[in-house]
Formats: structure tokens, sequence, C-alpha cells
């Protein structure tokens, strides 16, 4: 990502005088003749105005909303009013035993989820590009489908395919005098969840390390020949370290997706009772937003969890980009 | 030079090398593509079964090996589109519009705004673009509670508007646009047509566009099975089932299914049906991806 950031043009040297400044544009080369100044504002205005109208307002209100709270004044009969309780609801929900344990389910499906889809769409992309693999083109095709499929449809194709009534695995496991697979019990029920997600994710992730294979230029793979590497070699230690930028793209996505966890839990829910209403954070949030009608509660949740999101990936980038500096210098 | 590049297969070199390759890596042999066809062997397996199981009756869906077809798709797409005065039908048709109306804005607005931020040098440029960067972080899903809120604030909750409007602004397909404009879009035809005096809007329209097609089909392609695919939002903002999309409209089809089986059908022929269009689209449209875009891959 970093590598599209341009260096924007007031980081002229910073002692430059102003009329220097002025000039700075005249002499980067032509670039804008006079009336055209508005333009890139106009162009940009619709993106900026809906940028701020659901994106900077609603998390600007969410936070507003998170330092309130509803009181009834008054004794039983008083009104309802909502008054300033500073971080109160944020101790609420960092205390919350429901919402702790939500972060608790979401970090054990997540370690299966995300090194599994990561793993996997790795593995198929450099078969994919492997000259002795046959079948490709069938291959990517059919492994890239499952991304059609919404989540909620994939839950519930996947949740009768767990469900002991209808499920084929079970039916042979049946035959076989084995009994019924425990897919939507607590401790399958990780797996069973994590494995929607892979089949679902694996083939988007496999066609952008793949595409990002792809623009590998092909002298590289001659002259590793040539110094007799064998197809393996390449793949490990050509192959994969350049495509390290896609992987940790494809990381990060995972795991913003592994945080927004919901539908699948919520569709699975009414085939088992392993579910509660309070399985994963945004459930939570859910539940106290429109259940027990809550809002300034489900607020600092979902505050909670998008600064979250926000600082995992940071810090992933981060990691990311310091390592990859140090392996090229 | 710019547009199309890498997804074509690699020329003469690696096929002249293949023969090659195989007595070298003879050891692996047929392995490799075992393994891929295992992958897709696992990714096709619930989109064959759910065609199957909504070939059943109800009750060979209970009593019949599940990967043996059945004899009631017919009667199953009948009471799929019976089912509560031909509710399925308005669920496919909300979620056209939702996605279709949608990714168009989306593509356009993305278009300019990307557009802008590659070749135009202007004051908050860079500002914009680390907020727009720092929208992507920003799980949409988290951002459904407070945009209820503020929807409600407003009176349009309930309405197709609610749904429609936040998904027109994308972060990340902006950040594509402005991804590809920058290789796409050639400054000096930029220069070159100011030069002939056309106006900025005009150049927009007649130049930057066509250049950046391949571009947007993407974006559009991403927004719209996004959009398609698209839960919480919808589900938060709507209470009139007919104005569902379909995965809302399954979500409650299963819901209300799980105390009568005889909902199962449905929902299962409904699930076989709602995939069709999403497997053509993408099928189709396979061509004209250019999903470099999102690996970063496409520098020029």
């Amino acid at each position: 990502m970093s590598t599209t950031v341009q260096t924007p043009r007031s980081a002229a040297p910073p002692g430059a005088p102003a009329p220097s400044r002025r000039a700075a544009p005249r002499a980067s080369g032509r670039r804008q003749s006079r009336g055209n100044r508005l333009a890139p504002y106009l162009f940009t205005a619709p993106a900026v105005i809906l940028y701020i109208a659901f994106m900077l307002i609603p998390v600007g209100y969410a936070v507003w909303l998170s330092l309130r709270a509803y009181r009834i004044e008054g004794g039983l009969l008083g009104r309802k009013t909502d008054v300033f309780v500073g971080f109160e609801n944020y101790v609420a929900v960092l205390t919350n035993p429901d919402f702790a344990a939500g972060f608790g389910r979401l970090f054990v499906y997540g370690i299966i989820a995300v090194p599994l889809t990561l793993g996997l769409a790795l593995l198929f992309a450099l078969l994919l590009d492997t000259p002795a693999a046959r079948l490709k083109r069938f291959g990517r095709t059919a492994i890239f489908i499952p991304y059609a499929v919404p989540g909620v449809v994939a839950a519930l194709l996947w949740g009768f395919m767990y469900l002991p009534s209808t499920s084929p695995f079970s039916y042979i496991t049946r035959a076989l005098g084995l009994g019924t697979i425990p897919f939507l019990e607590e401790p399958g029920l990780f797996g069973s969840l994590a494995n929607i997600a892979i089949w679902g994710g694996v083939g988007f992730n496999m066609i952008i390390i793949y595409t990002s294979l792809r623009g590998i230029p092909s002298e590289i793979y001659e002259s590793a020949r040539l110094d007799g590497a064998t197809e393996t070699q390449i793949a490990l230690r050509i192959k994969v370290p350049l495509v390290v930028p896609a992987l940790v793209l494809t990381g990060v996505f995972s795991l913003i997706g592994t945080l927004q966890l919901y539908s699948e839990p919520a569709t699975l829910q009414p085939m088992t009772s392993a579910i509660s209403n309070t399985w994963v954070p945004l459930m939570t949030i859910y539940r106290d937003a429109f259940g027990t009608d809550d809002l300034p509660q489900a607020a600092a949740a979902s505050t909670v969890l998008a600064v979250g999101t926000v600082l995992v990936s940071v810090i992933i980038l981060r990691i990311v980009n310091r390592k990859r500096m140090g392996v090229n210098s | 030079m710019t547009a199309a590049v890498s997804t074509r297969p690699r020329p003469a070199s690696a096929r002249t090398d293949r023969a090659r390759q195989r007595s070298r890596d003879g050891g692996w042999g047929l392995l490799p593509t075992i393994v891929l066809v295992l992958g897709a062997i696992y990714c096709l397996i619930p989109v064959v079964w759910v065609y199957l199981a909504a070939s059943k009756t109800r009750g060979e869906l209970f009593t019949t090996f599940t990967f043996a077809p059945g004899t009631g798709l017919f009667e199953n797409l009948g009471s799929l589109f019976a089912y509560q005065g031909g509710q399925y039908l308005m669920w496919c048709v909300n979620s056209l519009i939702y996605s279709g109306v949608g990714s168009l804005l989306s593509v356009f607005v993305s278009a300019m705004a990307g557009y802008a931020l590659a070749k135009y040098e202007f004051r908050g440029r860079s500002f914009l673009f680390l907020s727009i960067l720092a929208g992507v972080l920003i799980p949409g899903i988290v951002l459904a509670v407070p945009q209820y809120l503020l929807l409600s604030e407003f009176n349009l909750v309930g309405t197709h508007w609610s749904v429609l409007l936040p998904s027109i602004i994308s972060p990340f397909g902006i950040y594509l646009s402005r991804v590809y404009a920058m290789s796409a879009v050639p400054q000096e035809t930029l220069e070159a047509a100011r030069i002939d005096g056309a106006g900025e809007w005009r150049i927009f329209q007649q130049i930057v566009l066509p250049l950046m097609v391949p571009g947007m089909v993407t974006v559009f392609l991403l927004q719209f099975i996004g959009t398609w695919n698209n839960f919480l939002l919808p589900y938060i903002m709507l209470s009139d089932q007919d104005m569902y999309p379909l995965t809302v409209g399954l979500f409650t089809l299963l819901a209300k299914g799980s105390g009568t089986p005889a909902l199962y059908s449905v929902a299962i022929t409904g699930a076989a049906v709602s995939i069709i269009p999403l497997l053509a689209l993408v099928l189709f449209l396979q061509r004209y991806w250019r999903l470099d875009l999102v690996s970063g891959g496409i520098k020029g």
C-alpha cells in the first residue's frame, strides 16, 4: 500500500519562503493550468460529503452517545432523560463478562480461521502458478465460486450439512456405526464456523495472491532454474517472499472480517442451542441496541470494537513493513 | 502499456520450460493437480449439495442419502415462489436494487474522487487520501448501529434509502480507483486536452472515464457482491419484510423454519435459487476482473 502514496506537494523544504511555494506548482511541470483550481474539489465533493455523512458523523455520534446514559429521574413515574456519564459505559463494556467471553470465542475462531484461510489461499495460488499442475482453470474457478455466495447463505448451506438430520457426513458416520458428528456443539462449533469462513474466503484471497504472483517477472525464475533451484525452492524462497505484501493485505482483511463475525453464528443459532445471544461481540452489541434498547452501551461496545480493529490492523501493517525493510536492506 | 497486463498466461518461455520442468520435478508428479482438485471439490460440495437438496421433497430430504437427487424440484420451486404471496421474488428485486443502483452510484463517486486524488494537486489532498485510507480500516459493520441511529433522526430508517445511501460511499473503491487512475490515465493526454481548451468536466467525461472502464468494472463487481452479500446493515435498517434483500429474507425464513421443518425445503430451495445470479455474474465477468488492482500489482 505504502508504495502508492505520493509525497504531498506541500512537503517542500520547510524553511522555504512563502513566494517559492507559490512558484512550486508551476515549476513542477505545468500541471495545473489556470481555471481548474476548483475541479478537484468538485470531483471529490460527492465522496467527501458521503464520507462525512455516513462514516465521520456516525463515528462521532457513536462516541458522543457512548459517553451518555439513560436515567429515570423522579422516582417510579419519572421521565427518562439522558445524562453525561463519562467513561461509565466503557468500564461496563470492558468488565462485561459476556463481551469478554465473546472476544474469547472470537479469538479461538480466528486462530483457526485466519491462518488456514491464508495458508490454503497461498498454497492454491502457488499450485496455480506451478508449471506441473493441470486443470488450473477448473481449479481456479471452482475455488473462487464460494466468494459469490453470501455469508448468510453459506452459513445456511453448511448449517444443513452440519445438522444431524440432513448432514451427509453424519449420514456416512451413522452408516458406519460411528454415530452423529457433533458439528454444532461447543468444541466442534469453532471448527464448524471457521470452516464456513475458510470456505468463503480462500478463493478471493487465492486470486489476490495469484495475481500478485503473475506480476513477478519470469526472468527471476529462469535464472533460479539455471542455478539449479527446484520448483519447490523457487516457490518458498522466491515467490513467497515476493507476495508478502499481498499476504499482509489479505491478512488484514481476514482479521477485520473475523472481528465482524455476526451473520454466520446468527444464522446457525436456530439450529443449535450452543450459540447464545452474546456468542460474539457484535451479537452482544445487537442485543444491547435493539433487544434491551441500551443504545449508549451498544455505542460504547461498537467504539471498543472499532478501535480494536484499527489498532490491530495498524500494528500488523507496522510490524510487517518494518520486517520487509529489514529484508530489503 | 498501462492497461492490460498480468492476467495473461506467461508467454512461450514458460510452456517450453514445462517439459524440462517435469523431468526435474518428477518426484512431485501429479501431486499439485491432486491438491488443486481436492480444493475444488471442497469448494463445490456445498453448492452441489444445495441443488440436490433443492430437488428433494420434504420426506426425501430427511430419509434419502443426501447426495442422491430427489423428485420434488418443481414442487419446491412452486412453494418457494408462492411463499407469503410471492415474497421471495420481491427479495430478489430488492437485492438487485440495493446492489445494482448502489454500486453504480458508488463506482461513479469513487471514479471521480479517485481520479481527482491521482491527477490533481490540491490543498488537502494528502489529508483527504489518508482519511479515506483510515476509512478502509474502519469495519463497515461497526458503523451500522450509529448509522441506524442517525438515519432514524431523519426518518429514513425502514426506507430503501437507509440501505442504499450508506452503500454508496466506499473508501476501498476510492482507493482502488486512485491506484487505477494513476497508471491508466496519462498526464500528457490531459495536458493536450487542456491545451485544446477542453473543460475539466468534459475531459473527465470523454477522456478519463473511458480509460478507467476496466478498473471501474472491478470496483463495480466488488461493490456489487459486497452489497449483495451484506446482511447486518439491511437487517438493522429494515423492518418491513417486503423490503428485505435476499440475505435477510432467507435468514428470517430459516429462523422461522427452525420451529417448522416444513420450511426447510423452502429455505434450501431459496438458497439454491439465490446464488444462481451471482454465480452467473462471477463466471461471466471473470475475464474482466482486474484483481491485480486489489493486490497492488498494477504499477505500470
